[in-house]
């Protein structure tokens, strides 16, 4: 029972109960928010160049926020009492209110605006598939097959209204994993108020990381050509990001050495001992110092085109590797050192459980599957649409 | 005019957004028990339907009443602190028909549960290691339950 221990430990805190289920938790919610950044760069901001990119930014925001309640879920079992959340709501309940937070951002802003950016091609498909798809986008056309010119401009403003909501919107939905750490004042490894800012910004790093490397896989597997000049673009505000991000986390970083509180002694020993690799190897060199020293090698010399590819695809893995340590170490990090700071203890994740390695792997798999059928459901290549659009339409 | 007309796909969405809202709503109203809310973030009824479940344990003063003998010889002892119904088990039933006779106790688990040597209890209580303590024996051999010290009621 008490392997793992060193030290005392209270005993409630032997069994660490927030598991690596938890960790995924605002990995994912943080994929949603990044990607969702990098598509309203497109749409608010008028970044041309990263628009081969945006609608496969939004299809894989909505494939992982589909996804990101069911490691919470799973952590707590009873799925159907998740409605009691929507049915009773809990005001002063910080993790009761995420539920909103999430309805909001799903119904509000994603699919809202997914549905105005699609409708034209949605009502294209209706006419032009056939079976069980022609029925699926008759459905999703709302019994509207309005795509004439003003219509068209009405969803473009309307669309662009909702992106200019979703961008607080997005910060609210990852800013609010964040809250929820920070604001245990119990803990001194979460609690601070920088907490939902880093979140933020690690968010916007892992979110724009996971788009650049989809869309480079996906070119890859459809044998078509990759547009450097929006990867070469999503690499430099990557870069940008990821230097503000860095710098915050170790504003927090500096702040807590200043600082050296009552629990800094325990949480310093325990950065150089049971959370050194994953934090002080995976986290900031692996994870952090390395991508941004590539990613600056592409600012600041002329690489060939291959070279670029090369660097950002080692980059954006080593970014989500990174982000996800960090993750790691706040979930996990906080639960590993006694209230008392007297003690530690281990976790040791379980393999084929309901919160073990193995459901954690098939969680992080499963939004690649849905943004697999979104794609093909909702094909984000405008060009192809475009030459399937039957005269009928283009008389319009 | 054909504004409206062009935006009639919008006001479709909004339609739709409107029956979600009130189909949850209705759900809502059908699975909320009515007495939510009325003390607290709970069900009110809840608290009647506690108080209604039957009592298990009867207190230290029902069982005195009857065992005053008992009382007596506990009143002097280390254990007169300690409820009759924290060693003999909720007796509510026993305590209205004394014809059902209560569970005999095992002293060799009893005793332990609060005596077993523990850095956890305070330096002060008596503790003891039982193993080497009382080897096997059950501890009402040498120790009078309701009045633990030696000598004090007599081994039985
Ligand atoms: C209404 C009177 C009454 C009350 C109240 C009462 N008892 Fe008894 N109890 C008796 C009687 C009578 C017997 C049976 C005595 C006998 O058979 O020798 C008995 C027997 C017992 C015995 C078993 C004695 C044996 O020889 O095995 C125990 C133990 C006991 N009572 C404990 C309690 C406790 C604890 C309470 C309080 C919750 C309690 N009683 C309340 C009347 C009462
Ligand atoms: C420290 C634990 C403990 C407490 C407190 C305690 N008992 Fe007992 N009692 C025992 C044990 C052990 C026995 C002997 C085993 C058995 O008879 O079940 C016993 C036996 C009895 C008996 C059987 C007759 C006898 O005297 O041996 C009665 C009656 C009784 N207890 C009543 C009471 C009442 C009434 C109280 C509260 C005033 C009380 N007990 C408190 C442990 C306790
Ligand atoms: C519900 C907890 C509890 C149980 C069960 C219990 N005791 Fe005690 N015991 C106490 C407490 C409380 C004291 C008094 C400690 C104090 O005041 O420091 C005590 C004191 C004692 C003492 C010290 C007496 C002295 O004069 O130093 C002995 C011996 C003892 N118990 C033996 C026993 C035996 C034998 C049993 C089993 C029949 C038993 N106890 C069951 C709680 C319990
Ligand atoms: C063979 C007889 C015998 C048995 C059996 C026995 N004890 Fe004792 N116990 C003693 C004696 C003798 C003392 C010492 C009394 C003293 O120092 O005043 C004692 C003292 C204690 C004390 C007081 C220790 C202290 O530091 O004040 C506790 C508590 C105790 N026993 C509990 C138990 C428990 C629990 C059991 C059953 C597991 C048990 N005893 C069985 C003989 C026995």
């Amino acid at each position: 029972m008490t392997t793992g221990v060193e030290g005392y430990m209270y005993p409630n805190e032997i069994t660490l109960y927030w598991s690596v289920l938890i960790v995924l938790y605002p990995y994912i919610t943080g994929l949603v928010a990044g990607a969702f950044i990098l598509a309203s760069l497109e749409r608010v901001f008028r970044v041309d160049a990263v628009k081969p990119t945006y609608r496969l930014a939004l299809l894989t925001a909505l494939a992982f926020l589909l996804v990101a309640p069911l490691p919470l879920q799973l952590h707590l079992g009873h799925p159907e009492r998740s409605l009691e959340m929507y049915f009773t709501p809990h005001r002063t309940s910080a993790m009761a209110m995420f539920g909103f937070v999430y309805l909001w951002y799903l119904m509000a802003v994603l699919t809202v605006e997914i549905w105005l950016d699609y409708r034209r091609d949605i009502v294209v498909m209706a006419q032009s598939s056939s079976g069980l798809k022609r029925w699926i986008y008759r459905v999703l056309t709302l019994g509207s097959n309005n795509i004439n010119e003003r219509a068209l401009a009405i969803d473009e403003r309307v669309g662009w209204l909702i992106t200019l909501i979703g961008i607080p919107s997005a910060f609210l939905l990852h800013g609010y994993v964040g809250f929820i750490f920070g604001s245990i004042k119990a803990n001194p490894w979460w609690s601070s108020p920088l907490m939902p800012v880093v979140f933020i910004f690690s968010a916007m790093v892992s979110g724009i990381a996971a788009v650049m490397l989809l869309y480079m896989l996906i070119m890859r597997l459809r044998r078509e050509k990759i547009d450097m000049l929006c990867v070469d673009t999503i690499a430099r505000y990557l870069f940008y990001i990821f230097i503000v991000d860095f710098s915050l986390e170790m504003l927090d970083l500096v702040h807590r050495i200043y600082e050296a509180d009552e629990s800094f002694r325990t949480l310093n020993f325990m950065v150089h001992t049971k959370l050194y690799f994953s934090q002080i190897v995976l986290q900031i060199f692996v994870g952090t110092l390395t991508p941004i020293l590539l990613l600056a090698l592409t600012q600041v010399l002329k690489l060939p085109e291959i070279a670029r590819k090369r660097i950002y695809t080692v980059a954006g893995c080593l970014t989500l590797i990174g982000i996800f340590a960090m993750r790691w170490n706040v979930v996990i990090g906080g639960q590993l050192f006694s209230k008392s700071f007297l003690g530690y203890t281990t976790y040791k994740m379980a393999l084929a459980t309901r919160e073990g390695l193995l459901m954690s792997i098939a969680l992080t798999l499963l939004p690649l599957f849905i943004l697999w059928v979104l794609v093909k459901l909702l094909p984000p290549w405008p060009e192809k649409v475009q030459a399937e659009i039957p005269a009928t339409t283009a008389a319009n | 005019m054909s504004v409206f007309k062009d935006s009639g796909h919008l006001f479709r969405l909004a339609a739709l957004y409107a029956v979600g809202t009130l189909t949850f709503l209705g759900i809502r109203a059908f699975f909320v028990p009515r007495s939510f809310g009325q003390y607290g973030h709970y069900r009110g009824a809840a608290i009647a339907e506690i108080a209604a479940h039957p009592v298990h344990y009867a207190g230290h003063q029902a069982c005195e009443t009857c065992h005053a003998d008992v009382q007596e010889m506990k009143r002097s002892g280390m254990h007169a602190q300690v409820n009759c119904e924290a060693c003999h088990g909720p007796l509510a039933k026993h305590a209205d028909d004394p014809s059902i006779q209560p569970a005999k106790l095992d002293t060799a688990v009893l005793c332990v549960r609060c005596h077993a040597a523990s850095a956890a209890r305070p330096k002060g209580f008596p503790q003891v290691a039982a193993v080497d303590h009382s080897n096997g024996l059950p501890c009402e051999t040498c120790h009078q339950p309701h009045n633990p010290a030696i000598g004090a009621g007599g081994a039985k």
